[in-house]
């Protein structure tokens, strides 16, 4: 065979940028009610067809079909649109509050509000959540105070992690959330690790982590996938595909020619794709996977299928790099519309009932943003003593950080007009 | 007591933390069935079952961040990695991980493991297998670093390390493993059997971390020594018939500065001596506060005898390795200045 052409690379590129009109028609968007569901100690290879279908329960006029359909009541279903709901309304409060200068650093999960919140309302409370930076909605779900979460974005008096973190890398040991790591991809591992402590000590608590299809180039993400695999971890391992790294398009990362789910298919443990913007598909299919786990069955890969509507972050403008309407074309929708028009479909919610809940939501967060400020913030204090930087590095103080306590103590009081 | 050698001593500190402590347990390559390559994990898996001494893929900065979610569940996990060169890729995990944890999340989550390593040359084992990377883990804030230089002192501080609530880094001179290796490549080698160090407790004792041996008393010098290069120092010494007080540092960090504080102002003249690399490694460090803290005591420069800035070199072993002749040359040079 002759090869005539001279060698050519392949460098991925996004399918629209600014300018462009976005069209996704080349998804293969399977319909609701398509995928099968396996039992839950079916083998991996008996799950094939998950890795690269997408799993879907709610139809265009809002029905759940399928045999993911979850058996969910409709207070169950009105709780998970309201942690949706709210953590929308906080991310647009926090992110308003960085314009204003009241905080330097703020990052949204617009549009994902149904991965993190389907993924906690499927896993029991005492089960351990190794988040990356987006998955606020967890904490939301949990019922942990946004009181609490907004007092670790101000870095104020009552920020329970002392003013160490950059806002949103919240510590929740309480609400079984782990703290997250501004390292990417870090806590799969950690979490496979955690998975199995639990199994050593013959516990009946399981770990799921999150990462988001970017970061799983990172080595972590195949150290995680390879220990779960190994010593069948009780583990979920989700992997959010939110079309979006910062500006790196999802094929940068390894997505143009197969799915994230399929990267498990290697490993010999489920994949599943789902519609990540499909609460009660999220929901069913991390059950699926927490049963699993649960009863020895070991780890699954679940790729949330979804897309980022929000910037990266406060630092981020995506106008620089993505059509400003790509989320509008977004084939799979909003997942808080879609939620909604799901229980209005089955008689247990209405326009009027929703609209009064956004109103009761934006009142929650003005006032506990309200509070919140009362506590401080990042430029004006108050805060924590700067002396307390020194703790916490080692469990007992050393001599070399008491010595530069000492150093800062000193240096701090012949300046005392300066802020705390 | 029994005669151990460093590996019997790190064994038996493994084999009676297995037995204290359930939540205890093992894992790193090659530790399980076959015992380690350098046989310190012998029969713990025979004797705990595989539960708690395990083999573990091929994945340094798996091993780690598996050991970390571990620590933060409850148990204290020691992880073996294979040759402290093979490190790196558990290095962010080490890092900005594990050193971490306890800090930025004000105390919520820590992780107790403890990282074992051989480090060090004198083994023909070329630049993969023969570096000592101390230094970069003394430069992390939030990381203990340890490295014996005696059975005795090994299972005692193998000990504390693994009941440490932060993480250690337990660097092991693989030299001494089998004997008190002092640098003379050329003589028959000598085991540890008839040193008083190998006389080692069999149950539980602590060395505690942070605290630092004078394991030559002297007036006129103070070498500043760790692992390997303690037994070099001693032998230095002898070369010279200078009154040396050789300092075991035992813990790099915490570092037990008041021994070294109180060594130097009594002597008035330090070296430091470590078989890693000179720029900016932990002999820089020392170098740094014995002259922050002793400036006025000290009646000649402080000197670093090290390994060369160079990866060390395979068939050039014995040009690399800071042996007896060069401590020993250092000391007659800071006396005679």
């Amino acid at each position: 065979m002759k090869h005539e052409a001279p060698l050519n690379l392949h460098i991925p590129e996004a399918r629209f940028r600014p300018g462009d009109k976005p069209d996704f028609s080349y998804l293969q968007v399977s319909k609701a009610g398509e995928a099968k569901r396996p039992k839950i100690n079916a083998k991996a290879s008996e799950t094939r067809e998950l890795a690269y279908g997408l799993v879907r329960v709610l139809d265009v006029e809002g029905n759940a079909v399928g045999p993911w359909a979850p058996k969910l009541d409709p207070e169950t279903l009105i709780r998970a649109l309201r942690a949706m709901m709210l953590t929308r309304a906080f991310d647009d409060r926090m992110y308003r509050m960085q314009r204003q200068g009241k905080t330097s650093f703020y990052l949204k999960c617009t549009g994902e509000e149904a991965v993190a919140v389907g993924q906690a309302f499927a896993l029991e409370a005492s089960d351990m959540c190794f988040a990356s930076y987006r998955q606020q909605g967890i904490l939301i779900a949990r019922d942990w105070p946004i009181l609490d979460i907004m007092n670790q974005i101000y870095s104020n008096s009552r920020d329970r992690l002392k003013g160490r973190q950059l806002p949103v890398l919240y510590s929740a040991r309480e609400a079984g959330f782990f703290t997250v790591s501004g390292n990417l991809a870090t806590q799969y591992p950690q979490a496979v690790g955690w998975a199995m402590a639990s199994a050593y000590k013959r516990d009946r608590r399981i770990a799921a982590a999150w990462i988001g299809e970017g970061a799983s180039a990172e080595g972590d993400f195949h150290h995680g996938l390879v220990f779960a695999a190994v010593y069948h971890a009780p583990v979920i391992l989700n992997l959010v595909n939110n079309q979006w790294a910062i500006s790196s398009s999802q094929g940068v990362a390894g997505g143009e020619e197969t799915t994230f789910a399929s990267r498990a298919i290697g490993f010999g443990i489920p994949g599943i794709r789902v519609d990540g913007n499909d609460l009660l598909a999220v929901y069913a299919v991390t059950r699926w996977a927490a049963d699993r786990a649960r009863s020895n069955h070991g780890p699954t890969l679940v790729e949330l299928f979804t897309y980022r509507a929000a910037p990266h972050s406060t630092s981020d403008d995506p106008s620089r790099y993505r059509p400003g309407d790509e989320w509008r074309h977004w084939p799979l929708g909003d997942p808080i519309e879609r939620l909604n028009a799901h229980l209005i479909r089955i008689g247990a919610w209405s326009s009027d009932r929703h609209e009064a809940l956004a109103r009761e939501l934006e009142e929650q967060v003005r006032a506990a943003n309200a509070e919140a400020q009362s506590y401080g913030i990042l430029t004006e204090g108050p805060h924590h003593d700067p002396g307390s930087m020194f703790e916490d590095v080692y469990k007992e103080m050393p001599w070399h950080l008491r010595e530069q306590l000492s150093e800062l103590k000193r240096l701090r009081s012949l300046s005392p007009k300066e802020p705390d | 007591m029994a005669a151990m050698n460093m590996v019997q001593a790190l064994n038996s500190a493994m084999d009676v933390m297995l037995d204290r402590d359930p939540d205890v347990l093992i894992f790193g390559e090659d530790i399980g069935f076959f015992g380690g390559v350098f046989r310190v994990t012998e029969g713990l898996q025979q004797r705990y079952g595989d539960r708690r001494v395990f083999d573990a893929p091929i994945t340094e900065g798996g091993l780690v961040g598996v050991a970390i979610g571990m620590g933060a569940y409850g148990l204290r996990p020691v992880v073996e990695c294979q040759f402290a060169d093979y490190i790196y890729p558990a290095f962010d995990q080490i890092v900005s991980e594990a050193a971490r944890l306890r800090y930025r999340s004000a105390g919520e989550f820590n992780a107790p493991l403890t990282v074992r390593a051989p480090y060090g040359g004198g083994i023909f084992g070329g630049q993969t297998h023969s570096q000592s990377p101390e230094g970069l883990f003394t430069h992390v804030c939030g990381i203990k670093t340890v490295i014996p230089s005696t059975p005795y002192d090994a299972k005692g501080l193998l000990i504390s390390a693994i009941e440490d609530d932060d993480p250690v880094l337990f660097f092991e001179p693989k030299r001494l493993y089998s004997g008190p290796f002092a640098g003379y490549h050329d003589r028959p080698v000598e085991p540890w059997a008839g040193h008083p160090a190998s006389e080692v407790p069999i149950g539980h004792y602590r060395i505690p971390l942070g605290e630092a041996a004078i394991v030559r008393e002297g007036a006129d010098l103070t070498i500043l020594a760790y692992g390997t290069m303690v037994h070099v120092a001693l032998a230095a010494t002898n070369e010279t018939a200078v009154n040396t007080e050789v300092i075991d540092l035992r813990t790099l960090w915490p570092l037990d500065i008041e021994i070294i504080e109180a060594s130097v102002k009594k002597t008035g003249r330090c070296i430091v001596v470590h078989e890693a690399t000179r720029t900016g490694g932990y002999g820089a460090e020392l170098s740094a506060l014995v002259q922050e803290r002793c400036f006025h005591h000290l009646e000649t420069p402080i000197l670093r005898v090290t390994g060369w800035d160079t990866p060390y070199p395979y068939a050039f072993e014995w040009d690399y390795f800071p042996g007896p002749r060069r401590v020993a040359d250092a000391i007659l040079h800071t006396m005679a200045s």
